[in-house]
């Protein structure tokens, strides 16, 4: 643990002007994103730049016999044409495993594929040209002669005798399973009181980030470097993956990440098409651009959530859990997406069902299979969404049975606020976490009795209304036991360097990125708190490989718990290096000094002796006139890891009040609330409507999102017309309040809150539709909960 | 391709002739012709909104406009709209209220957001959701931008009193 302690230090949240930890501030980046002046990769144009555009696979699975190129050659405009073969050689193929997944296996992908496409909207051919209008002419005049192959769809069917075994080397379609066993689950269900079973699906929908992934790489000769402009997540990482595919020093590698329009985990994969890229400017020795369009962000961005999860729980008769039971299936798509893999998501539902209640007995499988669909991965919430929306639906249906009250049943079972250090079934082990402080919170912000007494009126006039509630564990700042420990080069430290300049003016460069969840606002407050400057007085630099610390960027809501925490630390180990100069200069002891607002003061009066630009003269200018022997770097870096606990995880309780039109399955959300527990808050606003933001993206993907394919694999909804997306005028008001338990790993205290919206809001919300069909005796745990599914559940279709 | 099309428009206020393809869609013509990239290209078939910019007085997606279709036109986007000082106080109450987060909608929704002040003074609540319900934001919930829209009407209407 950290001994420095913030009476220590001098720090205090309330007791200094530049005390900035828990303040409601604007974020620096705001005006150019309002004026419209910020600069995303597309944005970025380098003399003798190219374009790429890729023929996609029209079918789900089949052979390439042959490419004709020659008509494609005599378009206007258009350069080269690449094949898979092309680029395999100066481009090496990955396969994405992980060791610490026992038993996991996937097959090689390579950019571009060498003899067959394995789903529809696979890249299998690049054609590039001195615009993106004149490559995607280029595109049209392509043959390719395809031998369509019988594609395998269904994920129920990808083990069966007689299944396509999309890649015959792995022998079958199984890429990993795993089964978590505590206690005696049979034995429990055959003592409970009451057995409950359901079955779930979460349907298989994909980020839609408004910005589509973007790359410029650039392979200069004459340096020998490879520049690569991308809209990513994890730039350190991608270096990595950049230098190994292509045969490079790590060294050579340059990623820059200017703004970012939206991941939301999308951006911190590994795509094939992007890494042909990469491979075509090594070729070309030119900057070769690649924007994503619409129709291929939706075939070829990972897609998420394709589970099917059957569940059974058991109670006895006081209401008390005494087992989950749990088994999960899911589809991949053709390959195992690099490096994190597609068996996440599937281990999260293991490792995070029955994960906010105190119960003894546990089983919990999941089989993660191949498909001819495209590839799913990591997105938002990874797991939570699916793993609450079983643990809150088994949970309300348990109740029901009972004839209990949902809120009763929660408080009979949620783990005891004073229960921690707790390890739950699966072995996940909470530092401290707060389900009770927070269901208290969320029933003093929702009307529960007006609601329902609203409730029981308008039932009487044939309108549906129904309150939902589902509490939450999310899983933030991950430790190397994500990925590291399975062999991933994904780092889960972060660093952060923090420097003053001559004019006393601060700057900090980061690990961690920025994708507007607001990294580079939270790192200026907590560095301005640190060292005590102004807020306007520190810069903040992320996403540049060459000029910012190693770190891990943005995934599993790490930013501010891991980012904040090693820019804390160096803006302290700054400000104490800062007063040891100052102490010489004013002959007196260093720790009898403070720094406030920009000021080298005396600590006990706060009498102002210097200011920072006067320090920063002297040591930069006129260093002559200070001891000889004296320390003056004003530079300082640190790095953090979390090394108590593998994750350290937060707490929510979420609660949707909903209508139903039994006429017509329409569903309207009338008003949302959210109490969570993120450790310490460093800016409530931003984590407020981060938070509201996670909300709408999990009530988008629990009402409208859903990728469709038909019978022959060809995906169906690559049209924002026709993939629906939650707009303003569907989504209500929503309320958010706090519990804050820091922490005890860092002196920060944070931990991460990006994730817990969309990880509680579908399960509050089938909640509240269920609570409305009640009284009809209907029901749905299929998502999206579309007019049809809710219609069909009531008998009228 | 096919022949160009020389247009003579006027663009934040500045004349400019350039010839374009039949086919050059106009957020492409600002941003690739033009130098202007604050409109964004989201989905080029007419849903995000992202391309919101103001031709002749009415927001239109600029992905739907032909650039040839243009000459004569007046057409406004979000660096013209800031040069003007137009919504000054709509922008930074999208900054007070941490109304943007990857930005990417940002332009687009200011821009449609600045037709709710021009053309519909009064518009409540849920009239502003319904007006910015054509733009597409994946990360804000809208609350936030919503409050932003809702607290500057609600000042210019004290304003105007």
């Amino acid at each position: 643990m950290n001994e420095i302690t913030p009476a220590s230090i001098g720090l205090s949240r309330e007791d200094l002007p530049n005390s900035y930890i828990g303040r409601s501030v604007p974020r620096p980046n705001l005006p150019k994103l309002v004026q419209g002046r910020a600069a995303y990769t597309d944005d970025v144009t380098l003399p003798r730049m190219v374009q790429a555009a890729f023929l996609r696979s029209p079918h789900a699975h089949a052979r390439i016999l042959a490419i004709d190129t020659s008509a494609a050659l005599q378009v206007p405009g258009v350069l080269r044409v690449f094949t898979g073969a092309d680029l395999a050689k100066v481009c090496d193929p990955w396969v994405a495993t992980l060791d610490h997944l026992k038993g996991m296996k996937s097959a090689p992908q390579y950019p571009l594929p060498l003899d067959r496409a394995t789903w529809q909207g696979e890249p299998v051919v690049a054609v590039v040209a001195d615009s993106r209008a004149a490559a995607e002419d280029g595109v049209a005049a392509l043959a390719v002669e395809w031998e369509p192959l019988p594609a395998q769809l269904d994920m129920e069917t990808a083990l069966d005798p007689g299944a396509v075994v999309i890649h015959p080397e792995l022998g079958d379609n199984l890429v990993f399973t795993r089964t978590a066993e505590k206690g005696d689950v049979a034995a429990a269900m055959a003592a409970a009181h009451k057995v409950v079973e359901a079955t779930f699906l979460t349907g298989r929908h994909t980020g839609v980030t408004l910005e589509a992934r973007s790359i410029i790489a650039d392979w200069n000769r004459a340096d020998e470097t490879l520049t690569v402009h991308h809209s990513t997540q994890a730039p350190h990482m991608m270096q990595g993956v950049f230098a190994k595919q292509l045969r490079m020093e790590e060294g050579a590698v340059r990623v820059i990440c200017k703004d970012v329009g939206g991941s939301f985990g999308i951006k911190v994969h590994v795509y094939p098409d992007e890494v042909a890229v990469a491979a075509m400017s090594r070729i070309l020795g030119r900057p070769v651009k690649f924007v994503a369009d619409r129709f291929e962000s939706f075939v070829s961005d990972i897609h998420a959530r394709d589970h099917r999860i059957t569940g059974r729980i058991a109670v006895d008769a006081e209401g008390r859990i005494l087992a989950f039971d749990i088994d999960d299936r899911t589809g991949i798509g053709p390959y195992s997406v690099y490096p994190r893999t597609s068996a996440i998501e599937g281990n999260q539902v293991v490792n995070l069902c029955g994960g906010p209640y105190d119960f003894a007995n546990y089983r919990c499988t999941t089989t993660v299979v191949l498909q001819n669909k495209t590839p799913t991965c990591q997105y938002r919430a990874v797991g939570h969404p699916i793993a609450t929306a079983v643990t809150e639906g088994l949970v309300d249906l348990a109740a029901e049975a009972l004839g209990l009250d949902p809120i009763e049943i929660r408080r009979r079972n949620l783990i005891r606020d004073d229960a921690y250090p707790y390890t739950s079934p699966p072995g996940m082990r909470f530092e401290g976490l707060s389900h009770h402080a927070a269901l208290d919170k969320l029933l003093a912000m929702v009307p529960v009795e007006r609601i329902r007494a609203d409730q029981a009126e308008q039932r009487k006039r044939g309108v549906y209304r129904g309150l939902g509630f589902a509490s939450f564990i999310e899983l933030t700042n991950p430790s190397p036991f994500m990925y590291g420990i399975g062999g991933a080069r994904i780092s889960a430290q972060d660093g952060a360097t923090v420097r003053m300049d001559p004019d006393g003016s601060v700057v900090v460069m980061s690990g961690v990125t920025e994708q507007g969840q607001g990294t580079e606002g939270i790192l200026r407050q907590i560095v301005a708190h640190g060292v005590g400057v102004p807020l306007e007085r520190v810069k903040v630099i992320t996403g540049d490989t060459q000029t910012t610390p190693y770190g891990g960027g943005t995934w599993a809501c790490r930013g501010a718990g891991i980012g904040g925490e090693a820019a804390l630390q160096s803006a302290i180990a700054l400000k104490q290096q800062i007063l040891v100069v100052a102490g010489a200069m004013l002959q007196a002891a260093p720790e009898t000094l403070d720094i406030r607002m920009g000021q080298v003061v005396e600590r006990e009066t706060g009498r102002e002796r210097m200011p920072l630009g006067e320090l920063g003269r002297i040591v930069y200018f006129r260093g002559d006139t200070l001891p000889k022997d004296l320390p003056r770097e004003l530079v300082q870096t640190r790095h953090f890891i979390t090394k108590e606990y593998p994750f350290a995880f937060t707490n929510g309780i979420q609660a949707c009040w909903a209508e139903v039109d039994t006429d017509t399955g329409m569903v309207k959300v009338l008003e949302h609330w959210c109490v969570e527990d993120c450790g310490r808050v460093i800016n409530p606003l931003l984590v407020d409507e981060q938070i509201r933001g996670g909300i709408v993206q999990g009530l988008g993907g629990a009402l409208y999102e859903h990728c469709v394919y038909d019978e022959q694999g060809n995906l169906l909804t690559t049209t924002m017309a026709d993939y629906l997306v939650p707009m303003s005028a569907e989504m209500p008001e929503m309320h958010v309040g706090h519990v804050e338990t820091p922490t005890q790993e860092s002196l920060l205290g944070a931990k991460g809150a990006g994730e817990a919206g969309t990880a509680g809001a579908p399960a509050a919300l089938m909640n509240a539709i269920n609570d409305a069909l009640r009284p009809l005796g209907a029901r749905v745990t299929e998502q999206p909960f579309t007019p049809a599914r809710i219609l069909r559940a009531l008998g009228t279709i | 391709m096919s022949a160009r099309v020389e247009i003579t428009l006027t663009v934040n206020g500045e004349r400019v002739t350039r010839g374009v393809e039949p086919r050059r869609h106009l957020v492409d013509f600002l941003r690739l012709d033009l130098g202007l990239t604050g409109s964004h290209a989201g989905c080029e078939h007419g849903v995000c909104g992202a391309c919101t910019v103001r031709v002749d007085g009415d927001i239109v997606r600029g992905c739907l406009v032909l650039a040839a279709s243009l000459d004569g036109a007046d057409v406004t986007t979000i660096e013209g709209l800031t040069d003007s000082g137009e919504a000054e106080d709509l922008q930074a109450a999208f900054v007070a209220r941490n109304a943007a987060q990857c930005g990417f909608c940002t332009p687009g929704m200011v821009m449609a957001a600045a037709d709710i002040l021009r053309h519909h003074p009064e518009a409540t609540r849920d009239e502003i959701r319904e007006h910015l319900s054509g733009n597409y934001c994946r990360c804000t919930g809208y609350q936030a931008i919503v409050d932003a829209v809702e607290q500057t009407l609600v000042a210019r209407r004290g304003d105007a009193r």
